[in-house]
């Protein structure tokens, strides 16, 4: 494969991210007025963050099952408010035993 | 002086905030870079497009259709539609950012606008400065940059049990912003559980299913966020007394 084909698909990519990301925070700078744009925009972090958990949480591990558990730590953990950190690191440590013993079973 | 320091200290704070992110990217780009190298790029193209990029799902489309020799066009508009959501969340930053902040700062700063950077910006209270703000996008970056570098390079030094353990942990870190908002407020549980709704029947329901991921979470974020501001209009009192806390 060209270098040159490389680099320039390496750069649009690039070029078209960093526009979506820029025009909005460059351009509006005044605080919107409309009471329903306001709202929505206060709910869009939610939408969006639940929207992207949900359903590929279940598939960012080797299996359903791990993911589960490992869902099922995290869903604790952050209604007991722990911080982000703790939640993260828990639901991957819950994953790592969940795994390690489903291997050992598999075994027997 | 005093401002140089509280601006070194609200950077510190930023990029303590982002140390969770940067453990969920080191992952994250790691499995990126073993699969950049994996289908044929040579380790330095990889590392370039995570440093110019900073997305996951935009760049690993983007790089599958690179792969194959997809037409620039093509690999513009995927870009596109997978990455218009950082449109409505730069929309949405701008409404947190503190007004203060200079053109040129916005400028560099939105570079760094992601998915999980952007939730914990939001989840400040009050204004977020542009400080706090780079500090935040410091570590992620890092951790970004340094995981598609282990990956792209060093793929056997993980055991494949941590790595399939790490895939969760961004969720986790989503969880623990959206959760706790959501056991407190009504809105914002009306919010989540409806996103979650919609953003499974597009990926289970036949027909739906092809929409890509980009769309899903634009579809979702659009129709689930007017709904839930229709229904509960956020109160311009309340959101003031919410920033004076």
């Amino acid at each position: 494969m060209k270098t040159s084909y490389l680099l320039a698909a390496t750069l649009v990519m690039a070029g078209v991210t960093y526009l979506l990301r820029m025009l909005p925070l460059a351009l509006v700078k005044g605080k919107i007025r409309s009471p329903f744009i306001r709202s929505f925009l206060a709910y869009v972090p939610y939408a969006v963050l639940a929207a992207m958990t949900f359903p590929d949480i279940l598939s960012s591990t080797a299996s359903l099952l791990s993911a589960a558990v490992g869902l099922a730590a995290a869903l604790v953990l952050s209604c007991r408010g722990k911080s982000l950190i703790v939640v993260a690191l828990g639901a991957s440590g819950a994953v790592w035993a969940a795994e390690r013993l489903l291997a050992v079973f598999s075994m027997l | 002086m005093a401002a140089q320091r509280s601006r070194r200290v609200s950077f510190m704070q930023g990029a303590r905030d982002g140390t969770p992110i940067f453990l969920g990217y080191l992952s994250v780009s790691f499995a990126f870079g073993i699969m950049a190298t994996e289908s044929g790029l040579s380790a330095w193209i990889a590392q370039m497009i995570s440093m110019t990029n900073l997305t996951s799902a935009g760049q690993v489309a983007g790089t599958v259709l690179m792969v194959s020799g997809a037409s620039l066009v093509e690999i513009a508009m995927t870009t596109l539609v997978i990455n218009l959501r950082y449109t409505l969340m730069s929309l949405s930053l701008s409404q947190k950012l503190d007004p203060g902040v200079s053109v040129w700062k916005r400028l560099l700063l939105s570079f760094g606008i992601t998915d999980e950077i952007f939730a914990v910006a939001m989840q400040q209270s009050g204004a977020v400065g542009a400080a706090y703000l780079a500090g935040l996008i410091f570590t992620p970056y890092l951790g970004w940059a340094g995981g598609t570098f282990l990956g792209a390079t060093a793929a056997d030094l993980l055991p494949l049990s941590v790595r399939s353990a790490l895939g969760i942990a961004i969720y986790g870190m989503f969880l623990a912003i959206i959760i706790p908002p959501a056991k407190a407020a009504k809105p914002i549980r009306f919010t989540v559980v409806l996103a979650v709704l919609f953003s499974c029947i597009f990926r289970f329901v036949p027909g739906l299913r092809r929409l890509s991921g980009g769309w899903v979470i634009i579809l979702c974020a659009v129709a689930v966020s007017s709904a839930a501001a229709l229904r509960y209009p956020v109160d311009e009192k309340e959101e003031k007394e919410e920033e004076g806390r």
